[in-house]
C-alpha cells in the first residue's frame, strides 16, 4: 500500500490513503506527512518508495516504514510523488485520524479539533476507536465533539443524527454554534419530514448553546471587569493616600505612574546591557526601583511645593497640574515622544483558555495579584506600623500629634512619598499592558479621582470596592453601549452618584469628617 | 433699587476696568481702520495680527467668565472649556449650513461629513441652524441650559470645592468622548471645518476678519460691564459672602445655591459667546476643545491676571496666550516648561496675580481712593470647603 502512495495514480493514492487511515497505525504518520510535504519519492529503477530530503543537490533518503537511513542519492534517480488538491484533503483527514493515537494528549486534542473542522465519513471509525481508549478529559471532549459533528453530517441513521445534535447542544462553543447554523441553513423547507424534525432539534441545540455561551460571557465579563478594576485600583491606590488620607489634590499623580513605567524601561535596558540572562527578572528589580524613584520625586514635590499650600486645595491643584506638565515635558525631552518598548518576561506571557471563548492572559492575572498585594501591604503599613500610626495621627489632629512629639512635617513628606512610590509601582504593572509614553499618566488621572471619590475619600477599603465596582460595571456596559459610550455612561453615573452621596460610597463618620 | 442707576457709573469708577473698556472700544474702531491702511504705511496692522488678537479677545472673554465664578463665588470650574466649545459648535453648525452646495460632495442638504458617513437625512438637532439668529441663540442657550442642569444638581446637593472641580472636569471629559464619536452627528474626530462665509461675507476676507475682531472687542467690553455690574450689585455682595463663608451666608437666610446657580449660568453663557466668536476666526471646531487640559489652562490665565479683578482675567488671557504664541514659535520644547512653571510660580508667589498685585500697589500709593471700598480680591484661603 505504501508502494501505491509513491507511484499510483491519484485515485489509487486516495483509496490507499483511506484504507491506511482505518488501520490506525501510528507508523504511517511520517509517510503521509512526507507525501503532504512533497517529500515522498520513488526510485526510477526499481520503484522503491522512500522519504527523502533534498539539500544542495543531493537527496538524503530513508525507509518509510522503519525510518532507517539509506544514505545519499542523486535527485535525478528519483521521481517525486505527485499530489492534487483532493488528495491533500484526504491526506489531512487521514493524518488527523492517525494522530488521534498520539501519546501526547495535547496533540490528540489538536487532531480531534482539526477533524471537527474538516469532517469526513472515513474518520468515524477511528474516532470511535480513539474515544474508547481516551482517558484525558479535554482530549475526550474534543473527540466527542468531532465525532458528533461527523455523525451529524455523514450518517444516514436518523437516530444517530438526533443523538449527535443532543451531544453537540451540551457544549458552549462558538465553533459548534457556527457549525450547527451551517447545517440548519442547509436544510430547506422542501426537505423530508425527518430532516425538518432534525432541523428543529438543531435550532433548539443552538439556542441552548447560545444560552451557555451567554453565561460564560457573563463570567468572562466579570473576569475582565476584575482585571480592569485591578488596573484602576493600582492607579488609584496611591491617590487614596495622597488625596484620600492627606487631602492633597495631586494632579501630577499620573506622572508618578508614568515615571514608574519609565523606570521599568530603564531597568530593563540595563539588564539587556549588563545581564542579558536575567531579563526575565528585570521586572522584579523594577518594582522597588520604581517605588524609590517615584517616592523620592514625591518627597521632593511635597517639600518643595505642596507644604506651602496646605489648606488651599484649589491652589494645590493648579500647582501640581503645572508640575505634571513639566514632568511630562521633561520625560519627552529625555526619552523622546515615542512609545518605549517594555517586553513581558516569559513567565508573564501566555494565556489560559476557558470554555465559551473566554481567554485569561497571564499578565492580567499577575496584575490582579500584584494589585491585591500592594493593597494588602498598604493596609498593613497603615494599621500595623509605627509610621502608619503617626500618619493617621497627623491627618486626624495635626496639633495634637505635634504636641505628642511627632514631627508632622516629616510624616507629611513620607506619606506623600509613600503615595507617590505606590503610584510608581503601579507604573511597573501598567508598562506591561499599556504604551509607555509621556502621556501614560494622563489617561488614568480622571479615572483614579473617580475611583477615590466614588469609594469615599480617606477610606482605603472604599477605594478597593470602588475600583472593582467601576471596573466590572464598565465591562458590563461595553458590549451593549460600546467602549466609549460605556465610559461616558460611567462618568455620568458617577457625577450623579456624587450628587446623591457627596462623600462617596463609604463616607467617614464622626469626628474625622471635620478634619 | 435706587443704586441701580448709579451702578453703571460705579462700574466705570474701577480704574483697571475703565482702562480695559476704553482700550477695547478704541481697538474695536482703530484696529479695523489701521488694518485697512496701505501695507507700506507705518501704522498698518497686518492681517495675521488682527485674527491673532481677535482670538485672544475670545479667550479673554472666556477667562472673564471663569473669573466671575471663581473670583467672586469661589467655584473653581475645570470644565469651562465645555461651554466655550458648545458655543463654538453651535456657531460651527451654522457655518456648516452656510456652505450649502460648495462642499466637496456638493450636497445641498447634508454637510460633507454626513455624506461621507452615508447619512441620508439631517438629524433633527441640526434643524434651525440655517438661521444665524437661531444659531446665535443656541450658542448662548445650550451652554446656559447645560450649566443650569449641572449646577442645579451640584449646588443643591452642596458639592463644593475640589469635588466640584473634579466633576466639572469629568463633565468636559465625557463631552469630549461623546463628540469624538462619529454617530453623534457633529463630525466626530475632525469636527466642523472648511467654513466659507458668515452672513454672506467671506470668512477669508480682510474686512470680515476685522469686523469679527471688532465684534469680539465689543463683546468683551459688554461682558466686562455686565460682570462688573453683577459683582458690584447687591447680588455680587452675596456672592462674595458665599465665597468667603458659605455656611454663614446660608445660616443668614440666603439661598446660597440660587446665587451660585445664577452666576454659573451667566458665566457659561459668556463662555458660549466667546466660543461662538472664536470659531469663525480660527475656522475649525473639533472635540479637542473639550479636553480637560484646555479648561485648566483657562484657570491659569485667570490666576496670572489676578483672580477676582475681572479686568485682570482678560489681561492674563492675552498675556499667557501671547507667551504661548511666542514660545511655540520660537522655542517649541520650552512652552510646556514655561506653562508648568507659571502654574507653580503664580500659586506660590503671586497668589493675587498681576492684576491683584498692581491693585495693591495702587492702593498703597493712593490710600484714600480705595479705603472706602471693601477689598474685592479674594483672600488666599477663599474657596476652601469649610
Amino acid at each position: 500500500m505504501v508502494q501505491v502512495l509513491g507511484i499510483g495514480d491519484f485515485t489509487a493514492k486516495i483509496e490507499a490513503t483511506q484504507a491506511l487511515a482505518t488501520t490506525g497505525d501510528p507508523r504511517l504518520v511520517p509517510i503521509l506527512q512526507a507525501l503532504l510535504d512533497n517529500n515522498l519519492y520513488a526510485r526510477k529503477s526499481d520503484n522503491l518508495v522512500v522519504i527523502g530530503k533534498e539539500q544542495a543537490g543531493t537527496l538524503t533518503i530513508m525507509d518509510p516504514l522503519t525510518e532507517k537511513q539509506l544514505g545519499q542519492a542523486a535527485p535525478a534517480d528519483f521521481e517525486r510523488a505527485r499530489l492534487n488538491n483532493r488528495l491533500r484533503t484526504v491526506l489531512q483527514t487521514a493524518l488527523g485520524a492517525l494522530q488521534l493515537a498520539h501519546p501526547d494528549p495535547a496533540r490528540r486534542k489538536a487532531s480531534a479539533d482539526a477533524l471537527f473542522k474538516t469532517p469526513s465519513l472515513e474518520v468515524i471509525e477511528p474516532l470511535k476507536v480513539a474515544l474508547a481508549h481516551e482517558s484525558n478529559g479535554s482530549a475526550r471532549k474534543a473527540l466527542v465533539k468531532a465525532l458528533a459533528a461527523t455523525e451529524l453530517q455523514f450518517t444516514d441513521q436518523v437516530q444517530v443524527k438526533r443523538d449527535a445534535v443532543v451531544t453537540l447542544g451540551a457544549f458552549a462553543d462558538p465553533d459548534i454554534r457556527a457549525f450547527l447554523n451551517g447545517r440548519i441553513n442547509g436544510i430547506n423547507d422542501a426537505a423530508p419530514p425527518e430532516q425538518q424534525e432534525l432541523k428543529t432539534a438543531m435550532i433548539a441545540a443552538v439556542a441552548e448553546i447560545e444560552r451557555r455561551i451567554a453565561t460564560w460571557q457573563m463570567f468572562g465579563n466579570v473576569l475582565q471587569g476584575i482585571s480592569l478594576g485591578s488596573v484602576l485600583l493600582l492607579a488609584a491606590i496611591g491617590l487614596a493616600i495622597t488625596f484620600g488620607v492627606m487631602g492633597v489634590i495631586n494632579m501630577a499623580h499620573g506622572e508618578m505612574v508614568m515615571l514608574g513605567a519609565y523606570t521599568t524601561y530603564v531597568v530593563q535596558m540595563a539588564f539587556r546591557e549588563y545581564l542579558p540572562g536575567g531579563v526575565d527578572f528585570a521586572l522584579l528589580v523594577a518594582i522597588p526601583a520604581a517605588f524609590a524613584v517615584s517616592g523620592l520625586v514625591g518627597i521632593a514635590i511635597e517639600r518643595g511645593i505642596i507644604r506651602w499650600l496646605y489648606g488651599r486645595p484649589l491652589e494645590t491643584l493648579l500647582a501640581t497640574w503645572g508640575l505634571s506638565l513639566i514632568l511630562q515635558q521633561a520625560v519627552r525631552t529625555a526619552f523622546g515622544p515615542t512609545n518605549m518598548q517594555v517586553t513581558s518576561p516569559s513567565w508573564m506571557s501566555g494565556a489560559i483558555e476557558l470554555t465559551g471563548g473566554v481567554v485569561l492572559t497571564y499578565n492580567r492575572i499577575w496584575i490582579v495579584v500584584f494589585a491585591l498585594l500592594v493593597f494588602g501591604l498598604l493596609i498593613f503599613i497603615q494599621r500595623r506600623t509605627q509610621f502608619g500610626l503617626q500618619m493617621r495621627a497627623v491627618t486626624q489632629n495635626r496639633r495634637m500629634a505635634r504636641s505628642m512629639g511627632i514631627r508632622s512635617g516629616w510624616v507629611d513628606a513620607l506619606t506623600f512619598g509613600l503615595g507617590s512610590g505606590i503610584a510608581g509601582m503601579a507604573g511597573v504593572a501598567l508598562s506591561q499592558i499599556d504604551n509607555v509614553s509621556p502621556n501614560l499618566g494622563q489617561g488614568y488621572i480622571v479615572d483614579s479621582f473617580m475611583v477615590v471619590v466614588f469609594g469615599g475619600v480617606g477610606n482605603l477599603w472604599g477605594t478597593l470596592v470602588g475600583a472593582f465596582g467601576l471596573g466590572i460595571v464598565n465591562k458590563f456596559l461595553e458590549p451593549y453601549a460600546g467602549a466609549v459610550l460605556g465610559k461616558i455612561l460611567v462618568l455620568v453615573a458617577i457625577v450623579l452618584f456624587i450628587q446623591w452621596r457627596p462623600r462617596g460610597l463609604f463616607a467617614l463618620k464622626g469626628r474625622a469628617v471635620e478634619a | 433699587m435706587r443704586r441701580t442707576g448709579s451702578l453703571f457709573f460705579s462700574t466705570l469708577g474701577d480704574t483697571g476696568g475703565t482702562i480695559l473698556v476704553a482700550l477695547l472700544l478704541a481697538a474695536a474702531v482703530l484696529v479695523p481702520v489701521l488694518n485697512a491702511l496701505p501695507t507700506d504705511s507705518a501704522l498698518h496692522i497686518p492681517n495675521y495680527l488682527v485674527s491673532l488678537f481677535g482670538k485672544y479677545l475670545c479667550f479673554a472673554l472666556l477667562a472673564l467668565s471663569v473669573d466671575l465664578i471663581w473670583g467672586f463665588a469661589g467655584i473653581l470650574s475645570l470644565g469651562h472649556g465645555a461651554f466655550f466649545a458648545l458655543g463654538g459648535y453651535a456657531m460651527g453648525m451654522h457655518l456648516m449650513r452656510e456652505i450649502g452646495t460648495r462642499g466637496v460632495y456638493g450636497n445641498a442638504t447634508l454637510p460633507d461629513f454626513m455624506v461621507f458617513l452615508n447619512w441620508k437625512e439631517l438629524p433633527w438637532y441640526w434643524y434651525g441652524f440655517d438661521s444665524f439668529a437661531f444659531a446665535a441663540l443656541m450658542a448662548i442657550l445650550v451652554p446656559g441650559a447645560l450649566a443650569f442642569v449641572f449646577g442645579w444638581f451640584a449646588f443643591r446637593s452642596r458639592v463644593t470645592g475640589v469635588y466640584l472641580s473634579i466633576i466639572t472636569q469629568a463633565l468636559t471629559f465625557a463631552l469630549m468622548l461623546a463628540f469624538f464619536r462619529n454617530d453623534f452627528g457633529f463630525g466626530g474626530n475632525n469636527g466642523l471645518t472648511d467654513f466659507k462665509d458668515l452672513l454672506g461675507f467671506n470668512l477669508q476676507a480682510k474686512n470680515t476678519r476685522a469686523s469679527l475682531f471688532a465684534a469680539s472687542a465689543i463683546a468683551l467690553a459688554l461682558g466686562y460691564i455686565l460682570c462688573r455690574f453683577l459683582v458690584s450689585s447687591r447680588f455680587g455682595r452675596v456672592l462674595i459672602a458665599v465665597r468667603d463663608a458659605e455656611s454663614r451666608t446660608r445660616f443668614l437666610g440666603y439661598r446660597v445655591e440660587h446665587y451660585k446657580l445664577f452666576a454659573f449660568v451667566i458665566s457659561a453663557m459668556l463662555a458660549g459667546i466667546a466660543g461662538a466668536l472664536y470659531v469663525p476666526q480660527v475656522g475649525i471646531i473639533n472635540p479637542r476643545e473639550f479636553a480637560p487640559a484646555n479648561s485648566i489652562e483657562v484657570v491659569i490665565w485667570v490666576a496670572v491676571g489676578g483672580r477676582g479683578t475681572l479686568w485682570g482675567a482678560a489681561l492674563g488671557a492675552v498675556l499667557v496666550n501671547y507667551g504661548k504664541t511666542y514660545f511655540t514659535g520660537a522655542l517649541p520644547d520650552m512652552w510646556l516648561y514655561v506653562l508648568g512653571a507659571l502654574f507653580i510660580f503664580v500659586t506660590l508667589f503671586l497668589p493675587k496675580g498681576v492684576g491683584g498685585t498692581a491693585k495693591e500697589w495702587l492702593g498703597k500709593l493712593w490710600p484714600t481712593a480705595r479705603a472706602a471700598k471693601p477689598p474685592l480680591s479674594p483672600s488666599p484661603q477663599a474657596g476652601v470647603a469649610e
